[in-house]
């Protein structure tokens, strides 16, 4: 069912967007008075009509479905759900109006309103009336509404649960529950643990009749990509730039036509402006990289793998828009030592690039057409890739020239520090070696409290991800054996309907091997998404979290700098206080001038500590903000996958459900 | 066939792993009832799904089922439940406690009965074997104190699942044992069968000692060097000769069939509690992280107890769907063996008297004991004969129809489970999917900092 819609959510949404503003029109039917005054206030009150209203319509498609749907084409969308199943339905949507009513009374559950509500209702109602002041409005509730908003999500209204009627055709109702939730914004963290409730309370293999499930399935499809497209909706309108963005995301979704599929065309160029602002307001930069076509380049052990790094981008300090460049592994450390060189004593988080292996690099060059090494440079490549994204999206390293020439530049001296990679191995762990050493004897008493707890966070963090590494590795390995023990019962079962001697349980059975062995691929496929989604993942953070201690290792040299100067200018001190006492005044001329020079160098490093502190702070509080967004990303990512697999795993078994049926 | 539907007290396990350090399983599993409740109180379960069934018809004359167990020590009571209208026995109703040595001593007693020897009888249920969870039990014991708060909690819970996977699979087997032979027209009215539904006190069956254990054995191998012996008699009957074949190919690919299946469902029971662990451990990350991201942390955990929870099911359903239907009907493909090589056996004996009467004749002397002698053999072969071949065509459709059966439910279970997976990934997505574009670049999230 909507494979695609699942996995890609932005090519969709388009076809969504009627419907949202539709539901704000409706909102607007039955609430005009209250939403208007309400909206006009700013405060974050203005997040409570929104609320009713879209708890509301759904309500109205019941109590007058026909005046409602006749007024409304839009309508047809929502009230096509319910209709199969009516009284579930009813429940579902009366349901959150019930909760509603208690969200009204309690004003800290009322106060979080999330901002996917307030865009759509507020936007389209501007624009049909044309008063942009109120769409600043919007915008600002909305970025009131917002901070709560996110807390928002972990709050759990512990009343949803027992309230939730009993649904007959799970996966539908589900779904139309889910929609209702959707408008209803605190209920969603809520949602899934109840949904699975419901879920498991029906029977086991529950069948809408025939005659509905056509429409009912048509429903779900619809509900599907509402969720999504509501998302990334908000994510468009999400930016700084709320005012002008959402003229523009509302203007073209006005003028589409009514019928929610029929707009998605239309709406494409718009959302493409969205998603380029998007990025611009986001990262303040518009750089796309990527890294593709490794290739093997000489032969024996001096066979290496080359990148093709491509660069898309609209920046000015680029030559052109599109680049391409081909760089070697160790191009991509050259360019590491050379960031670190420059940039780490400034307190910079330089992003490590992935580690030289040389067992599977010899692999590579030894090797044929091996599957253990096409998965290495697979993996090298995507490591590499997000290494330099990683690099680029540093605001103060992308303005760094050697960042700029190692992308554009046709060829690039050679790395020389990384080429003898054992020695400069070797050299590396020494430096840390000592590091390690100095680290112990200097006993820095902290000042700041916020480094100090950070210190220790980042250390403890760094010990939780290493050991969730290893049970993601352990999942990873896990399904191998999962695909290959499903591999084996497969051909099993296939020996075993060839030994079958009634006709039609041989043929189930070996459509069941059939089956077991599409879904072994699934599990291998899967296997490598659970690696390079999320193993991958942790490692990178691993790496990162030491880059992360290497900023506070500078920070804390600065300090022991400043602590070394503030020393020196001690004794300077008391060798003039002896100098005077010994009444020399020939000498004396001399330590006056040694103390102001160690003033002034105890001056510039406690300047240097503080902006190396300032730099580690903000640098550390970026990371963390990526950090958040990366895992974020990958998560969903993950969850797509897992949506894919389960979408292919109902695919088969479906198939094979008649095949079973067959057996007589 | 009535649904019905075991328990497990909540405190079954609450109180489990205090006592660990003795590593008896017995003191830990301290004679807790599975009462009248429900699974489906673990709050998905409602399907709780019969691996086998065997219910041709639907007979209510006699009915019989085991709504009741206990786990004691190493053992565990069953208690067995009949309803009947049948005269012979006393009463319409009765409930007694049974071990699973008695169904054994039953199987055994059945499968001695000479009458009996042209029937299937019906494989007697496996030992109940807790080396799983005893296992599992006794790393949980070990690593109590090296175990952070969240691992020992995860530990605790899929033991508490695999015990009562364990414990539902082996009533379930217990169960149909006594429910085949009842629903025979012949072993129902068994009287070693009647006691054993019906007499409340112990029926005093002790193990087998070692000796007997020994003779066991030993019969063991002389019926598989008889089975060689007798291969090599010529069979008169192509029905015979065909099931034969049949089942001896069929036999060794049903159970690679169950090994293999055996094996998957395994591996998948590992990627469950991957799962499990991950969501501990990113618990833990998460207690120890005080920015913002810690309610992502929090939150990634739920979606891997989400996703342990639904593999598991999957895990757990394909277990009793698929793995207990092959091993059940390895068993049963092995009963069914059994049948043939009796038939043999008279063969065999058939041949020899054929043979002693004509040597009989030959010499002139006690032809009329030979005769008889012979007239006999003839006779129990034939009786065996015509029963066998009823048993095993009767037996190759109760076949079909039980894996039917499975299939479809296990297909339907399958498809239901990826389906509310689907749906939790849909949740869980369009949740960070917002949540992504409503936390970053937004000032309202560096208050945290």
């Amino acid at each position: 069912m909507a494979a695609s819609s699942e996995r890609s959510p932005p090519p969709f949404p388009d076809s969504e967007e009627p419907e949202l503003l539709e539901d704000s029109d409706e909102e607007a039917d039955a609430f005009t008075g209250t939403s208007i005054s309400e909206m006009d206030s700013p405060s974050p009150d203005s997040t409570r009509p929104p609320k009713d209203i879209f708890n509301e319509p759904p309500e109205d498609i019941f109590s007058d479905p026909l005046s409602n749907i006749n007024s409304e084409p839009q309508k047809k969308v929502d009230a096509k759900i319910p209709s199969p199943s009516s009284d579930e339905a009813v429940d579902l949507f009366s349901d959150p109006l019930d909760d509603d009513s208690e969200v009204m009374s309690s004003p800290e559950v009322q106060n979080p309103m999330p901002d996917l509500l307030n865009e759509p209702v507020e936007a389209p109602k501007s624009d049909s009336s044309s008063k942009s002041s109120s769409v600043k409005k919007a915008a600002s509730a909305e970025m009131f509404g917002d901070d709560d908003d996110e807390e928002d999500l972990f709050k759990e209204p512990p009343k949803v649960v027992t309230k939730k009627p009993q649904p007959s055709g799970p996966p539908v109702d589900v779904f139309t529950e889910v929609k209702s939730d959707v408008k209803v914004k605190p209920q969603v963290k809520d949602d899934p643990t109840d949904l699975f409730a419901e879920e498991a309370l029906t029977a086991p293999a529950p069948k809408p009749s025939s005659g509905s499930s056509s429409s009912r399935t048509n429903g779900v499809h619809s509900e599907e990509q509402d969720l999504f497209s509501e998302a990334t909706v908000e994510l468009s309108l999400d930016s700084p730039c709320n005012d002008r963005k959402n003229k523009e995301a509302v203007k073209p979704s006005v003028s589409a036509p009514a019928a929610p599929v029929a707009s998605s065309s239309s709406k494409a160029p718009s959302k493409s402006l969205e998603e380029l602002e998007e990025e611009e307001s986001e990262d303040k930069f518009d750089l796309n990289i990527s890294i593709t076509n490794p290739e093997k380049v000489g032969d024996g052990m001096n066979a290496y793998m080359a990148y093709k790094v491509s660069t898309q981008t609209s920046l000015t300090m680029f030559r052109s828009k599109t680049f391409t460049v081909r760089r070697r592994f160790s191009d991509f450390l050259g360019l590491f030592e050379k960031l670190s060189e420059k940039h780490s004593q400034n307190g910079y988080l330089i992003p490590p690039p992935p580690e030289k292996s040389i067992l599977g690099m010899t692999k590579v060059k030894v090797g044929k057409e091996d599957p253990s090494s096409a998965e290495f440079v697979e993996r090298r490549r995507a490591a590499l890739e997000r290494y330099l994204q990683r690099v680029v999206s540093h605001p103060s390293l992308l303005q760094d020239p050697d960042v700029r020439e190692f992308l554009e530049k046709e060829e690039l001296p050679r790395a020389v520090s990384t080429q003898a990679l054992s020695g400069a191995g070797f050299l590396k762990m020494l430096n840390k070696a000592t590091d390690a050493v100095s680290k112990m004897t200097i006993k820095m008493n902290e000042q700041d409290v916020w480094f100090d707890e950070k210190i220790q966070d980042v250390e403890n963090e760094e010990q939780h991800l290493r050991k969730l590494h290893v049970m993601v590795e352990s999942l990873v390995n896990h399904r191998k054996e999962l695909s290959g023990n499903t591999a084996v019962f497969a051909k099993s079962v296939a020996m075993l309907g060839s030994s079958e001697d009634n006709t039609a349980l041989s043929r189930a059975l070996s459509q069941l091997a059939e089956v077991e062995d599409r879904i072994e691929q699934l599990h291998q496929e899967q296997a490598s998404n659970d690696f390079f989604t999320f193993s991958e993942l942790l490692a990178d953070y691993i790496r990162l979290l030491g880059a992360v201690r290497g900023c506070f290792d500078q920070r804390m040299k600065a300090w022991q700098r400043w602590q070394d100067a503030e020393n020196m200018l001690q004794k300077k001190r008391e060798a003039e206080a002896k100098l005077l006492w010994a009444n020399k005044p020939d000498k004396l001329q001399q330590a006056k001038d040694e103390i102001t020079e160690w003033e002034a160098k105890v001056t510039q490093y406690e300047r240097e500590f503080e902006r190396i502190s300032a730099t580690v702070r903000k640098e550390v509080i970026r990371f963390d903000k990526e950090k958040a967004r990366d895992f974020n990303r990958q998560v969903i990512k993950y969850l797509e996958s897992l949506l894919h697999s389960q979408q292919q795993l109902i695919k088969y078994w479906d198939a094979f459900l008649p095949e079973a049926k067959a057996i007589v | 066939m009535k649904k019905n539907v075991y328990s497990y007290s909540s405190c079954i396990l609450e109180t489990l792993p205090l006592r660990v350090q003795q590593s008896s399983f017995s003191s830990t599993f301290p004679g807790k009832r599975l009462g009248q409740a429900a699974w489906s109180s673990e709050g998905f379960g409602s399907h709780w799904v019969r691996s086998v069934s065997v219910d041709l018809n639907n007979d209510a004359s006699l009915v019989i089922d085991i709504p009741d167990a206990l786990c004691e020590r190493d053992k565990v009571k069953f208690t067995v439940h009949t309803k009947t209208t049948l005269s012979s026995f006393q009463k319409p109703e009765f409930s007694v406690p049974r071990q699973h040595e008695e169904f054994i001593w039953l199987h055994d007693t059945i499968v001695e009965t000479e009458e009996y020897a042209g029937l299937i009888i019906p494989p007697a249920p496996p030992k109940p074997d807790f080396e799983g969870p005893r296992e599992k039990m006794h790393k949980l014991g070990e690593g109590e104190s090296s175990m952070t708060k969240e691992e020992y909690a995860k530990m605790k819970q899929e033991l508490e699942a695999e015990y009562l996977a364990v414990f539902k699979k082996t009533v379930q087997v217990h169960e149909v044992f006594l429910q085949r032979l009842s629903s025979h027209p012949i072993f129902r009215k068994d009287r070693n069968f009647q006691i054993f539904l019906e007499y409340d006190q112990d029926l005093s069956v002790r193990r087998k000692n070692a000796k007997e254990m020994f003779g066991g054995f030993f019969k063991n191998m002389v019926k598989s060097a008889d089975e060689v012996l007798i291969s090599g008699v010529k069979e008169v009957d192509e029905f015979f000769e065909q099931e034969k074949t049949f089942l001896l190919d069929y036999s060794s690919k049903i159970k690679d069939a169950s090994a293999k299946a055996e094996k998957m469902t395994r591996s998948h029971k590992n990627v469950a509690d991957d799962y499990n662990h991950i969501s501990g451990a990113l618990n833990s990350t998460a207690a120890d992280n005080n920015t913002a991201f810690k309610k992502h942390l929090e939150k990634y955990a739920e979606v891997f107890e989400k996703l342990r929870k639904l593999e598991d099911r999957v895990a757990s359903d394909q277990e009793l769907k698929l793995t207990e239907l092959l091993r059940y009907y390895t068993r049963d493909i092995q009963a069914a063996k059994d049948l043939l090589y009796r038939r043999a056996r008279a063969l065999a004996d058939n041949e020899n008297s054929n043979k002693a009467l004509d040597k009989a004749r030959l010499k002139g002397k006690d032809i009329a004991q030979a005769e008889e002698n012979q007239k006999q053999c003839l006779q129990k072969f034939d009786k065996l004969s015509e029963s066998g071949k009823k048993e095993l065509t009767s037996f190759k459709a109760r076949r079909v129809v039980a894996f039917r059966k499975n299939l479809i439910e296990m297909t339907e279970l399958e498809i239901k489970h990826a389906k509310v997976r689907r749906l939790k990934c849909c949740v869980y997505h369009y949740m960070f999917t917002r949540q992504c574009s409503g936390s970053h670049g937004k000032p309202g999230n560096m208050r945290e900092f």
